[in-house]
Order: structure tokens, then sequence, then C-alpha cells
């Protein structure tokens, strides 16, 4: 069918999966470019976002609630590694009195 | 109407996730990070997704960004500085973008070209009754897995975060 046509009878779901895209690939960017180490973390989040509205797409498009608990599961999983991941850059912090992840490169050669 | 609602929060969640990225000021970026989440949370009503909805809210837009802020503020994290890139990065960097979006775009497009519409309403199976009849029935040992990874996360986070005590 054509998408001019189901836009008489809803919005269809292509651009739902379309828009999650979108943002998946503007969270990759900031993941790449950015050099707050803060920053670069909210990025990981805004593309776990754009997975979670895939899953919810997804469990519209085949009547079946499973697609929800993937995403619920996802939002647990984001929110422990929140906790961690904050506590790590704190302790990053700590040691070396630095967000730049350009200066955080003990491990480099 | 269902356009114009999923339009007008589509619209708003890719110019916040734009601004998370072109922000310099971290605290700037949660702000725009919040705008995303909460859009996101409209878009999963109109799919029918009630509970994920208000746990997104919830869970996503409080907690998590509260915790981000706080980190934020903690830290006094100021303005990024940016060191020297390389020419092969100011070079490629947008193309390399336009071509990641292209591709996913082109993919999508491709894979799934008539999957149906949305209409807000059509379908009600995402209240709080049906997600919880299936986490404690179908999903039940995922659900009790997770609790243990909470458990651990709790404890990693308190001790990567204590004073040292010697």
């Amino acid at each position: 069918m054509d998408p001019l046509e189901m836009m008489k009878n809803g919005v269809p779901e292509t651009f739902y999966l379309t828009l999650s895209a979108m943002l998946f690939a503007i969270g990759v960017a900031g993941f790449m470019i950015r050099r707050n180490i803060i920053t670069v973390f909210m990025c990981i989040e805004l593309m776990l976002n754009a997975v979670n509205l895939s899953f919810i797409t997804f469990a519209h498009q085949h009547k079946q609630v499973s697609g929800h608990l993937f995403a619920f599961f996802v939002m647990v999983v984001a929110a422990a590694e929140a906790a961690v991941g904050l506590a790590i850059i704190l302790t990053v912090f700590k040691n070396r009195s630095t967000l730049n992840i350009d200066e955080i490169n003990t491990l480099k050669n | 109407m269902d356009l114009f609602f999923f339009s007008l929060f589509a619209f708003i969640a890719l110019i916040c996730a734009v601004n998370v990225v072109l922000q310099k000021h971290p605290i700037s970026s949660a702000l725009s990070l919040v705008g995303v989440m909460a859009s996101l949370a409209v878009l999963y009503l109109l799919l029918g997704a009630e509970f994920v909805a208000m746990s997104q809210v919830i869970v996503y837009a409080g907690a998590v960004m509260v915790l981000f802020v706080f980190v934020i503020m903690l830290l006094n994290a100021g303005i990024e500085v940016h060191h020297g890139r390389s020419w092969m990065a100011k070079l490629l960097g947008f193309p390399a973008f336009l071509a990641i979006l292209g591709l996913l775009c082109f993919f999508v497009q491709r894979g799934f070209p008539n999957v149906g519409s949305v209409r807000f309403g059509d379908w009600e199976g995402g209240g709080a009754q049906q997600v919880g009849y299936a986490l404690f029935t179908e999903y039940l040992l995922p659900f009790e897995v997770t609790s243990v990874l909470i458990l651990i996360a709790i404890i990693g986070a308190i001790v990567l975060a204590r004073k040292e005590l010697d």
C-alpha cells in the first residue's frame, strides 16, 4: 500500500521506525564527536531510547506485549548501567581531575 | 490528528537530540535529553504502550536524568575543550554521519515497506494489567534475574564511589 493512502487512517509504522533510526544515528554521531565523558554517556542513553522506540513499534505491529517487556528490561539495564557508569566517572575524576576523554589515555600504547 | 501529534513530537525529539550533540555545556545536553525522553513517552502513548510510557517518564526522565544532573553538579563540569582534530575527522565526519543515517533509513524503508499504520486507541494491549501478567508468567525468570542485576549494580556503585576507608 502507498504511504500517502495509509496516512488517511493513521501514521504508518515506517515513520516511527525511521524516527528511531534517525535518533540512533544522532546518538552514534554524538558518541564519536563529543569529548566530555558525561555527554558521551548521555549519547549512549539516546541510542538506547531509539532502540526502545523500535521495540514498541514492533510490539504494536504484531499486537503482542513482548516488545513492551523488552523495552522495560532495556530501561532497567540502562538505569543500572547509569548508576555504575556515573560511579566510575566519579572515581576517574577523583583520580585524574579531568572529564576530557582525550586526556584519559593511560591504557594507550 | 494522529499525524499531527506524531509530527509535532517527532520534531521535538529530533530537535532536542541534535541539541544534545551540539551543546557545549553538559547541563544543556542533559536538559535536551529530558526533552527527547518526554516526547518519546508521548509517542509510546500513541503506540498504545501506556505502562512503558509511564515508566519512561518516571525512570528515565525522572531518576536517571536526576542522577546525571547530580553528577554534573558534583563534578562542576564546565564547557568542554576541544583539542585539535585530525584533518580526517574534520573532512569525513559529516559525510560519515550522513552515510550512517542514509543506510539506516534505507534498510528501514526496504525491510518494512508496508507494515500497517498506527491509530491512537486501536490496540490496548499495553496497559499495566497485560504487562504485569506477561511479566509474572512468561517472563518470570528474566524478571528475577533483573533483581539480581540491580543488586549487583547497587553494590558496585557503592564500592566504586565510596571514600577510601583506610
